[in-house]
């Protein structure tokens, strides 16, 4: 175990009780803005002080309550980056990066350190520029070479791309994928976008309102967000509130749809299907429907469905698929089912 | 032409420039830290001296300083030094009047700093002060000279307190501002303008020297 995090924290009417553990690899802490994965890592940082609880990296108890440890951020050693990277703005890339090897005393092997990491990183041609003078790409690695020179135990990454521009962010993600898997230790990663998440990161904790809704390896999640709100920032766009009927069966209030579900419990409250997980056709589940709206993607369409049997005003389900597959369905109503297992069952 | 005054002008508004340098950026760094109510009360309370008219200030530093007040008592008797009618009693004065000048821009340029570097310095193992003169200042650093170039001009055209806590002596108390006003009263008006004319330069100089200043720092990149 490489990561132990169980704190509690209160700000105003926001509560943050989160408790988790990672081992040698990337956790995702996925969440909405506000939603307290920033202040848990500011919290592991030391930046912020939990009311509550422990934090343990690598052996090394970084906070607990109950023993009175609180060590400042200078002696944490944890490696956190801003989504705006905090360089200095008044230093040059060489300077930024000097700083960052401040904790080592030997100056020959501190300057080595910063050479060589400036080299790795190809950001030898510009030592001398300001931050200023860098492109955002510029900017994020000269950030991590800063970050990476002072020897972290555990990278704390947060909103690492949100600051770049689409085609850019694409490139970063390889770029930050590789330096990750070179640091070969705990990397905390807190971001909203679930692809970013699903690509980089090993274990997913979905994070909503102070508290972890769902926890597991990002196959787990994203096959059971747990929750309304995991299902969203896991991306599922058609989600219904759900009234219990007999044993294995349950009525989609907001789709006006009559489902069959397996492994209801009194807990599922609303039931969520992918847009990509609908199938054409009869089946279990299936319905006939009235195309409400056609959607064009850049590369796929996304059908906007009601069941012709559901009342006026009912929400529709969307449903995507590449173009050429609607190109041969097309009609302005059409037969689809709803696969059981493709059903997420959520708490609400 | 007697260059007394110039000189004793400079001198005293160095000097408080100084103090209230190092006195107005403390205060606006550990102010901003306390609580709001705390925070409120010192606001006003330091920002007095600002809105207050300097003779009100003199008289406050007369009823403390004084040969026959408190603090004045006791330094004359314990080192057996008058700590007003001498030229360094102007300092007491200047730096009242120019305290508030310093502190609010500081604050301000506080305010505006990106407390992320902050963050992002400590976790990297830099130093409290360290972020303090390194990062900090340096990123406030054109608020906190304009704080300074305009307490010092404003020091140098300091009246009221002045005249009231240190008189007019010529060759020993004298500043531009009291002589101006001496050169007047007596009808030596010729003598008067020739410090009004030195007095105009200086100031001019002093926002030349602003502007330019500013500029370069901003050709190399804030």
């Amino acid at each position: 175990m490489s990561v132990f995090v169980d704190i509690e924290k209160t700000l105003g009417s926001f509560h943050l009780k989160v408790r988790f553990e990672a081992g040698n690899e990337t956790l995702a802490l996925l969440g909405a803005s506000g939603s307290g994965k920033s202040m848990t890592l500011k919290c592991i940082a030391g930046i912020e002080k939990p009311d509550r609880g422990r934090i343990v990296v690598d052996d090394v108890v970084l906070f607990d309550s109950e023993k009175h440890i609180n060590l400042p951020p200078q002696q944490r050693h944890t490696g956190l980056m801003f989504q705006n990277y905090a360089l200095f703005p008044n230093m040059t890339v060489l300077q930024n990066i000097r700083a960052g090897a401040s904790r080592e005393p030997d100056k020959r092997k501190r300057e080595a350190a910063v050479t060589a990491i400036m080299d790795s990183f190809g950001l030898t041609p510009l030592a001398g520029h300001l931050p200023s003078q860098l492109s955002g790409g510029q900017q994020q690695r000269t950030a991590l070479a800063r970050i990476l020179v002072s020897n972290p135990r555990i990278l704390l990454l947060d909103e690492p791309f949100s600051a770049l521009d689409n085609h850019l962010r694409f490139r970063l993600e390889q770029e930050v994928r590789r330096i990750i898997g070179e640091f070969g230790k705990t990397v905390l990663l807190v971001s909203h976008d679930r692809d970013e998440v699903f690509r980089l990161s090993d274990s997913i904790a979905i994070v909503d309102d102070g508290k972890i809704d769902a926890f597991g390896t990002k196959a787990e999640v994203f096959a059971n967000p747990h929750t309304r709100k995991g299902a969203m920032l896991t991306g599922c766009k058609n989600i219904s509130h759900l009234e219990m009927l007999e044993a294995g069966k349950a009525w989609a209030t907001d789709w006006d749809m009559e489902l069959e579900i397996p492994g209801l419990t009194p807990e599922t409250g609303a039931v969520g299907i992918r847009m990509h997980d609908i199938r054409p056709g009869p089946g279990r589940n299936g319905f006939r429907c009235r195309v409400v709206e056609e959607i064009e993607n850049p590369f796929s369409y996304t059908i906007m469905l009601q069941s012709v049997s559901s009342a006026a005003g009912s929400c529709p389900i969307g449903w995507e698929m590449e173009k050429a597959v609607w190109n041969r369905l097309r009609a302005p109503e059409i037969g689809v089912c709803l696969p059981p297992e493709s059903l997420l069952l959520l708490k609400e | 032409m007697d260059w007394f005054p110039l000189y004793n002008s400079i001198r005293i508004a160095a000097i408080s420039t100084v103090i209230i340098f190092f006195l107005g950026i403390f205060a606006a760094y550990y102010i901003a830290k306390t609580p709001r109510l705390v925070k409120g009360v010192l606001d006003v309370i330091l920002t007095l001296p600002l809105v207050l008219p300097p003779t009100v200030v003199g008289y406050l530093l007369l009823r403390v300083l004084g040969p026959k007040r408190v603090i004045g008592a006791w330094f004359l008797r314990a080192f057996d030094l008058k700590l007003t009618m001498t030229w360094w009693s102007a300092i007491f004065a200047t730096t009242v009047v120019i305290f508030p000048l310093m502190y609010r821009t500081a604050r301000g340029a506080f305010e505006s700093f990106d407390e992320t570097l902050a963050y992002s310095a400590q976790s990297l193992g830099l130093s409290n002060t360290y972020i303090f003169w390194r990062i900090r200042m340096p990123y406030c650093r054109q608020g906190i000279l304009a704080g300074t170039v305009l307490a010092f001009a404003r020091a140098l055209g300091e009246y009221g307190a002045t005249s009231m806590i240190c008189g007019y002596t010529p060759g020993r108390t004298a500043t531009i501002s009291t002589t101006v006003y001496q050169l007047w009263r007596t009808n030596d008006d010729a003598a008067a303008f020739r410090w009004v004319l030195v007095n105009l330069t200086i100031s001019f100089v002093v926002l030349l020297a602003v502007n330019m200043l500013e500029k370069r720092s901003r050709k190399g990149g804030a």
